[in-house]
C-alpha cells in the first residue's frame, strides 16, 4: 500500500473541514476525488502532502508511519528528518502550477533532483529532457514559464514533479486554472501516465476524465467520503442521493 | 581663487562624500536584511521591538540621529569621542538606512506568492535553499525600483555629515562660497549630485533590464 490515511480530522478555526476521513491508495491505482467546492478535497490533498497539519489521525506512506495519534487524541508527526524521507515518496501538481518564474523550463525540472537529491547533473539533464519530450515540450526547454501557455506550464510542472521519481503523484485540480481548450492537453498527459501505471490521486471537476481514467472514484461532501467505487458503478449505478444530485449538475 | 583650485579643494570633499555613500550601502544593505528578519520573527517581542526601532529611525531626523550617535557616548557615558567622528557618521547612516531597506525587503518578500514556498517545500528544498534560490532572486527583481529611490536619496543625504563638522563635499562648498563670496561652489555641488544620481539611475536601470527576462 502506497498511502494510507486513517481517521483524518482537520479543522480551521471552529470549522471542521475533514471529519474522520479514511482512505488508501494501492500501487498503480488512479484515484479521482470529486465533490463540490468546500467539500474538503483539496484540504485532504494538502494534509496528505503535509502542507497542512492534521489535528488527529494517521498517515502512512509505503507502510511507514509519518503521523500517528497519541493517547490524548492529537496528531503527532515524526521528526523533521524522518518526515523529509517520507516526502520523497510523493509529488504534488498544483492548480496554478507554481513554477519558478526565474528558472528556465529545463532548470525548473532539473534543479530539485540536482540540488535536493544531489544527483549528477548530466544524468539529471538527460532524464529531464526525456521527461520534456514526453510532455511534448522538448523544444521549449530554454523558455521561461512566462513565455508558455497555461497548459504548457502545467505540463512543465508535471515534469518537474516526475523528475524526483515519486512513488505517488497528487494533482490538485490540475486543469481548473486553464482555458477549456488547454485542459485537454494536460488531461492527455495524465492519462498517458495512468497507462504507464503511475500511482496518482487527482482532485478534479472533469467528470468524463475521472470516469475514463480512474481505477477508483471518491465522492466527498462536507468533509466526509459519501461514496466511493470503480468509476462505472459510481457514475452508472450511483447509490447515494447526494452523489446523484452532484452528478446531475454536471450533466446539464 | 580660480575655478580649478575650487574644483580641486572640493574634489577632496567629493572623495569623502563617495566614501560615506559606499560604506553606508556596504553596511546598510545587509543590515537591512537582518532587521527585516527580526521584523518578521515569530516571536512577538522581537517583532515589536523591531517595529519600535524602525519607527524611531524613520520618525526622527537623520541629522538628529547623527548628533546622537556622535555625542551620545560622551553625554551618556562620559566616554572620549576623539577620532570617533567618521565612525559615528557611518554608524548613523547605516543604521538609519537599514530601517528603510528592511521595510523595502519586507514588502518584496510579502509580494511573493505562497505557492512558491509550497512548491519548494514539496520538492524538498531546505528553508535556506528556498530563501536563497527561489525567493530572494524574485524579491530582488521586485524591490529594485524602490532601492534605486533610496540610493538616490542617500547620495543627497550624505551632505548631512556636515552636522558633525565632517568636511564632505557640500560642507566645503559652503565654506568656499562664504569665504570667496561666490556662487560657483554651489553650482559645482549641484552638478556633482546630479551626475552621481544619473550614474546611480543608469546602473540600476541596467540591472533592471538584466532581470527583465522573466516576470
Amino acid at each position: 500500500m502506497i498511502l494510507q490515511m486513517n481517521s483524518i480530522q482537520k479543522s480551521f478555526g471552529g470549522l471542521e473541514v475533514l471529519k474522520d476521513i479514511s482512505f488508501h491508495v494501492d500501487e498503480g491505482e488512479v484515484v479521482s476525488i470529486i465533490g463540490p467546492s468546500g467539500s474538503g478535497k483539496s484540504t485532504l490533498l494538502r494534509c496528505a502532502t503535509f502542507l497542512e497539519k492534521i489535528d488527529a489521525g494517521e498517515i502512512r506512506y509505503m507502510d511507514k508511519a509519518a503521523v500517528t495519534t497519541n493517547e490524548a487524541g492529537r496528531a503527532e508527526y515524526v521528526s523533521h528528518s524522518e518526515l523529509a524521507k517520507v516526502k520523497n515518496y510523493f509529488g504534488l501538481v498544483f492548480q496554478n502550477f507554481n513554477l519558478f518564474p526565474h528558472y528556465s523550463v529545463l532548470k525548473n525540472v532539473m534543479d530539485a533532483p540536482v540540488s535536493v537529491q544531489k544527483r549528477p547533473k548530466e544524468e539529471v539533464r538527460q532524464e529531464a529532457m526525456e521527461l520534456l519530450r514526453k510532455m511534448d515540450l522538448e523544444n521549449r526547454a530554454d523558455a521561461y514559464p512566462c513565455q508558455l501557455s497555461g497548459g504548457q506550464q502545467q505540463r512543465v510542472a508535471i515534469a518537474r514533479a516526475l523528475a524526483l521519481k515519486p512513488n505517488i503523484l497528487f494533482f490538485d485540480e490540475p486543469t481548473s486554472a486553464l482555458d477549456p481548450e488547454l485542459t485537454g492537453e494536460v488531461l492527455k498527459v495524465i492519462r498517458q501516465l495512468a497507462d504507464e501505471k503511475m500511482t496518482m490521486v487527482v482532485v478534479t471537476h472533469e467528470m468524463p476524465f475521472a470516469r475514463a481514467v480512474s481505477s477508483r472514484v471518491i465522492f466527498m461532501d462536507k468533509g466526509v467520503i459519501v461514496e466511493q467505487g470503480d468509476p462505472e458503478s459510481l457514475f452508472g449505478d450511483t447509490q447515494e442521493e447526494r452523489t446523484r444530485q452532484f452528478l446531475r449538475n454536471y450533466q446539464r | 581663487m580660480t575655478f580649478s583650485t575650487m574644483l580641486a579643494t572640493m574634489g577632496e570633499g567629493m572623495l569623502r562624500t563617495c566614501l560615506i555613500f559606499f560604506l553606508t550601502l556596504l553596511f546598510s544593505l545587509p543590515l537591512g536584511m537582518v532587521v527585516m528578519f527580526l521584523r518578521r520573527s515569530r516571536f512577538t517581542l522581537v517583532r515589536e521591538i523591531t517595529k519600535i526601532y524602525i519607527a524611531i529611525m524613520r520618525g526622527t531626523p537623520l541629522m538628529l540621529q547623527l548628533l546622537m550617535w556622535y555625542f551620545g557616548p560622551y553625554y551618556l557615558f562620559g566616554m572620549s569621542i576623539r577620532g570617533y567622528r567618521f565612525p559615528a557618521i557611518i554608524i548613523g547612516f547605516a543604521v538609519n538606512y537599514s530601517a528603510y531597506f528592511a521595510e523595502i525587503y519586507r514588502g518584496g518578500i510579502e509580494s511573493i506568492p505562497r505557492g512558491q514556498y509550497e512548491a519548494a517545500e514539496i520538492l524538498g528544498y531546505s528553508k535556506a535553499q528556498t530563501f536563497f534560490k527561489i525567493i530572494l532572486p524574485q524579491v530582488i527583481k521586485v524591490i529594485l525600483p524602490s532601492v534605486t529611490n533610496e540610493i538616490i536619496t542617500l547620495v543627497k543625504d550624505t551632505s548631512l555629515a556636515f552636522t558633525l563638522a565632517y568636511n564632505e563635499m557640500f560642507s566645503l562648498a559652503k565654506q568656499i562660497a562664504a569665504s570667496q563670496t561666490s556662487f560657483t561652489p554651489f553650482i559645482i555641488a549641484g552638478v556633482f549630485y546630479f551626475v552621481a544620481n544619473y550614474a546611480v539611475a543608469f546602473v540600476m536601470e541596467r540591472i533592471e533590464k538584466a532581470l527583465d527576462y522573466y516576470h
